[in-house]
């Protein structure tokens, strides 16, 4: 961080006045000129946090996607159909049980199962031929969705979580005062605050996972040089597999919560690839804290342009990826 | 072998192969014997899928970039014709001549494919995949949510070829000579282009883009005026697709349509231009007659199954297949005769060189 902010001042000094602007937007009663230029408050701040959620969505299942393509080369384009998969069977689960906490559980380990069995019967077989892998894992997709889409046909799924993660928070953010004086609070719905912390939570213990313990540190050095670690006497495929079930289990993770904060139904799993796309497009392939970085500015670009030019937000998605593309081709956080 | 003596350069008469004298006696003599569902449904539309899965062909096999937002630059020109001519959708629909609309719409896809490689060369490799695929889900989104332009979720519908020389060119034979020409025109183009010097640089940087660089070739700029020639042909086929479909929506440029592009060219082979017209009719008479074998609705099982298998166990797709086939004939063949037959198979094949040294 320091580092950081002795090597590129100027941007620091930009990044920090841009977050004191949002914070005064965010705590400040608004002045009847902003509101004049930006509409209500309530909007702009509800979607700050929608953005900032969704942001939360886009990092779970897109980390998944870097870990494995980070490890071993492999661009992993059924990754949509294992968050889609992970969240008809989340939903069965928990309705079987009526514990939602069970079905978060049923679709982490069954999606990471399915993605050891890709990685030792098919993806083992063609090392080294990533666009043969890519291609594999195309046709896997094409065949995942029709087969779900013949067990769960095209009907909208609702999950129901335990009580006390549905309904509204009063946020301490004050959105109008009142004529009377009164101060209007903003309501926030629980559960998209829930999803914000286990992505946060999720993105610390990767990082513990991979930076403080010695199968993460195999994983790192793996993704240096492979070769050599396997000279060193570790079994490399083991490791693969272990990373391959990791990035498809929170695949599948993040279906469930996903589709408990949305909802779930066929041609989801092309949306969230696209996000996952993007995000690692943008944040730069292999790195987790790019993939935090990247979903944060897709979630908050794809909510802001939904709320304040609709028929233009996906150009607005489309732009910060070519604009990243051109200065930095290989992602904000992404190494050569 | 086939792919030495494609590259040689010099084409004279006695190259042509008699097969290639019978497929096209048979496909200009096919109006005469098929009925109007095969010229229209199968045949015209093998030959418009073919020439788009074409433009993927020539960017996936001569210069390596597997690009997914092919279809999404025909799908644009596609659109760019409903835009600028005529619709029955009361949206747009400039009404702009037919020729005008069609140089318009064919460039501006060709401006889109230099755009989108632009945007992709700079990364290399797999990356193109994912930038590509980025493209075509964001293009099939904005078409969606874009009334203002796009007509959004509808489409636009009633888009016609013009009548010309009293022929009506939507009727089954006459769109599919039209189809033909177009087919045939950019087959013998890329097969032409294969072999010029522009066409082996494309290769040889495809193969070795460092080495290229060192020697003095501009790659970047050679990847993207191949992204124009492929938008050039893909535009053409948009201009077709929605001449045969009449009508273009965000259906027309989903991402499950851009991945059947890439199936077809994918199943039929990347090695040669014919490769994405062999797959393209297979791809139509399985999507017409899967009906028979299973059901309709899971077509997507079927099509996806035999991308997998060609994947897996061919990578070079019914070409491959065929090559395999051809090579093991011709071993035993050898095998039969001695040597000396080797001898004869061309100046090109390594068998003779070895002879000769």
């Amino acid at each position: 961080m320091r580092n950081f902010v002795e090597r590129h001042t100027f941007w620091a000094i930009v990044l920090l006045l841009v977050a004191v602007i949002f914070l005064w937007m965010i705590f400040a009663v608004w002045p009847d000129w902003l509101v004049d230029a930006l509409g209500r408050k309530k909007t702009f701040v509800n979607t700050l946090l929608n953005g900032v959620t969704l942001g939360g969505l886009y990092f779970l299942v897109a980390s998944g996607f870097t870990l494995i393509f980070g490890l071993m080369r492999n661009v992993n384009l059924a990754h949509g159909s294992m968050y889609l998969l992970g969240a008809y069977i989340g939903y069965e689960v928990a309705d079987l049980t009526g514990n939602w906490f069970l079905g978060l559980a049923a679709a982490f380990i069954s999606v990471a199962i399915s993605g050891v069995l890709l990685q030792v019967l098919i993806f083992r077989r063609m090392a080294n031929d990533d666009l043969r892998q890519t291609l594999v894992t195309i046709g896997i997709s094409i065949i995942a969705a029709d087969a779900m889409l013949a067990i769960w046909t095209g009907t909208t799924y609702q999950f129901s979580p335990p009580d006390w993660l549905f309904g509204a928070a009063n946020l301490p953010i004050i959105s109008v005062i009142k004529s009377s004086g009164a101060a209007v609070y903003i309501k926030y719905p629980v559960f998209r605050l829930v999803v914000l912390v286990i992505a946060v939570a999720v993105g610390i213990s990767l990082w513990i996972f991979l930076n403080r313990t010695r199968i993460g540190m195999m994983i790192r050095a793996g993704v240096n040089d492979r070769e050599m670690l396997a000279a060193t006497g570790v079994n490399v495929q083991l490791v693969f597999v272990l990373v391959f079930a990791i990035g498809a289990g929170l695949a599948g993770f993040a279906g469930v919560i996903g589709g408990t904060a949305l909802s779930v139904a066929p041609g989801e799993d092309i949306r969230y690839l696209l996000a996952s796309l993007v995000v690692v497009i943008v944040g730069g392939l292999g790195s987790i804290t790019g993939a935090a970085i990247g979903a944060l500015i897709i979630g908050l670009a794809e909510q802001f342009g939904l709320a304040y030019f609709p028929t233009y937000g996906v150009v607005l998605t489309f732009l910060i990826m070519v604009v990243v593309l051109a200065v930095r081709p290989q992602g904000l956080m992404g190494g050569r | 072998m086939d792919s030495r003596r494609l590259f040689s350069g010099s084409i004279s008469f006695k190259d042509i192969h008699p097969a290639v004298l019978i497929a096209a006696v048979f496909l200009l003599a096919y109006p005469s014997f098929a009925t109007d569902f095969f010229i229209f449904q199968i045949g015209a539309y093998s030959l418009i899928l073919g020439t788009i899965a074409l433009s993927l062909m020539m960017l996936a096999g001569y210069g390596g970039m597997v690009s997914l937002a092919q279809l999404t630059v025909a799908g644009f020109a596609a659109y760019l014709m409903a835009i600028l001519g005529e619709n029955s959708m009361d949206v747009m629909g400039l009404g702009w001549p037919w020729w005008l609309t069609v140089i318009v719409s064919v460039l501006g896809a060709a401006l889109f494919s230099t755009f989108i490689g632009a945007v992709s060369v700079r990364t290399e490799g797999i990356y193109t995949i994912m930038i590509t695929l980025a493209v075509a889900v964001a293009f099939f989104y904005f078409v969606r949510q874009n009334y203002v332009l796009f007509n959004g979720f509808t489409g636009f519908a009633g888009v016609e070829p013009p009548t010309l020389f009293g022929i009506y060119w939507r009727d089954p034979v006459p769109f599919y000579y039209l189809s033909l020409t177009v087919a045939i025109g950019f087959f013998a183009a890329v097969y032409y282009c294969a072999q010029s010097t522009y066409g082996l640089g494309l290769q040889a940087i495809r193969d070795n883009p460092r080495r290229m660089r060192a020697l003095g070739f501009n790659v970047t700029l050679h990847r993207i005026v191949a992204y124009f020639f492929a938008g050039i042909i893909a535009g053409f086929g948009g201009v077709l697709l929605v001449w045969f479909n009449g009508r273009v929506s965000p259906g027309t440029v989903g991402v499950d349509v851009a991945i059947d592009i890439l199936v077809i060219a994918v199943v039929g082979g990347m090695r040669h231009p014919i490769g994405p017209f062999l797959g393209a009719i297979a791809f139509v008479l399985l999507e017409n007659f899967a009906i028979d074998l299973i059901d309709r609705e899971r077509f997507n099982m079927v099509i996806g199954t035999a991308f997998l298998l060609v994947v897996l166990f061919s990578p070079d797709g019914l070409l491959g297949l065929w090559n395999r086939f051809r090579d093991r004939l011709r071993f035993r063949g050898n095998a039969l005769l001695g040597d000396e037959r080797v001898n004869k198979d061309g100046p090109a094949s390594t068998g003779s060189l070895e002879k000769t040294e």
